[in-house]
């Protein structure tokens, strides 16, 4: 299936031939730059309709004036019949990495910096490519995206790291007015030069809305359960690790990368306090 | 009686967060935890020192056991890293693959 997609040099010219044809180069493919974590990533897409839509669902991150690290050429496709793959497909093969899902495929190259993604126009497609781009990227640098909600609140960031239905938009719905809300859903980390900053992210959980384009030095990690009532416990270095390697995005088989990874996880554990917090959905818990 | 050698694995990530060894395979994952004469025995396991050698000079020094039970026991133990590839186990001597030292924890908390 994958030999049906155009490779990643020549997307662009293999763009269906009626979305070119009469239009002017600059309508032919509508950029969008969105940044996140500081990264920028450029989106050309053909369809006007499919540019608004993810234009109104990246509002907080786009950065016209951005000089894109990566450019990816949006192709809409018709719906497929049901998925016959129900879990995303993913590899690399001499450099180059293929994700298929259903109708979803995409492919690109860190090394040429550009791909595509062949998807029908939904901003659902268009998130699974950035959250693994994003993840290849910031592997090497140190880095991650974690399954935590997150804000900033006196110039520091927390972070409340669960599995579906620990609370982690619970936890964003109870934020004080005076938090910035980074995200409910995914958070994104990285290792500076002075600790870990946390940045906003547009993937958003049951909330619903995308977080702010803000950063922060990450000031504690929280592994959140309901409980019976607020309960804080300071967790070891070793189970920070391991229950925060549950929770980390990461879609790649790839050892090198798994293993940056990890040393990622471990460098975080011993620079930044892991609680483990029970809380009652209550604003106190803040 | 026969040598064993023993030797990490390349494709294994190790790190020492507080008094835990923390071991990862990077082919899918899995993380395990080993106990403190465990650990000994992987920080140990350079591919040229025979494993009797390593359990009489590093474990039978330090804790209180004798060599035969000590020997048994590191067995099982590399047998049971070997099964999840994460120990190398060979009758002759090897080219240590480690394409990483267990780190030591260093460094405070950022606050």
């Amino acid at each position: 299936m994958d030999a049906m997609l155009p490779s990643t040099n020549s997307a662009a010219t293999d763009l269906p031939a009626a979305v070119r044809a009469g239009l002017h180069p600059e309508l032919a493919c509508l950029g969008l730059t969105i940044e996140i974590g500081g990264l920028p990533l450029r989106l050309c897409a053909p369809d006007p309709d499919f540019w608004s839509l993810l234009a109104r669902r990246y509002s907080n991150f786009i950065r016209p004036e951005a000089m894109a690290e990566m450019e990816f050429d949006l192709l809409p496709t018709a719906p497929d019949p049901p998925p016959a793959e129900v879990n995303l497909q993913i590899r690399c093969e001499e450099g180059r990495w293929l994700l298929s899902r259903g109708e979803f495929r995409a492919a690109f190259d860190l090394r040429s910096r550009r791909g595509h993604l062949a998807c029908v126009p939904n901003p659902y497609s268009v998130d699974t490519l950035l959250r693994i781009v994003h993840s290849l990227l910031l592997a090497p640098a140190g880095g991650l995206l974690l399954h935590a909600s997150g804000g900033i609140r006196g110039g520091r960031g927390f972070l409340f790291s669960g599995v579906s239905g620990a609370g982690k938009t619970t936890m964003a719905r109870l934020a004080p007015p005076d938090v910035q809300l980074l995200t409910d859903e995914i958070s994104y980390l990285r290792r500076g030069e002075d600790g870990f900053r946390v940045y906003g992210t547009p993937f958003s959980g049951e909330l619903g809305i995308q977080g702010e384009s803000v950063s922060a030095p990450l000031a504690a990690v929280y592994l959140i359960e309901h409980g019976a009532a607020n309960r804080l416990e300071l967790v070891p270095e070793a189970e920070a690790a391991r229950r925060l390697m549950r929770n980390v995005l990461f879609f790649a088989r790839d050892a090198h990368l798994v293993s940056q990874v990890f040393a990622t996880v471990c460098e975080l554990v011993r620079c930044v306090p892991v609680f483990r917090l029970e809380f009652l959905p209550d604003p106190r818990v803040w | 009686m026969s040598t064993t050698y023993i030797a990490r694995s390349a494709a294994v990530a190790a790190r020492r967060l507080g008094d835990e060894m923390v071991i990862m395979s990077a082919l899918d994952s899995t993380l395990f935890s080993l106990s403190d004469v465990a650990a000994v025995l992987w920080e140990a396991a350079d591919g040229r020192t025979p494993l009797d050698q390593i359990v009489r000079d590093r474990v039978c020094s330090s804790y209180e056991v004798d060599a035969a039970t000590a020997l048994r026991d590191a067995e099982e133990f590399v047998r049971a890293l070997a099964t999840h590839g994460i120990l190398l186990v060979s009758g002759e001597p090897m080219e240590s693959p480690v394409t990483q030292a267990p780190a030591a924890s260093a460094g405070g908390k950022q606050q």
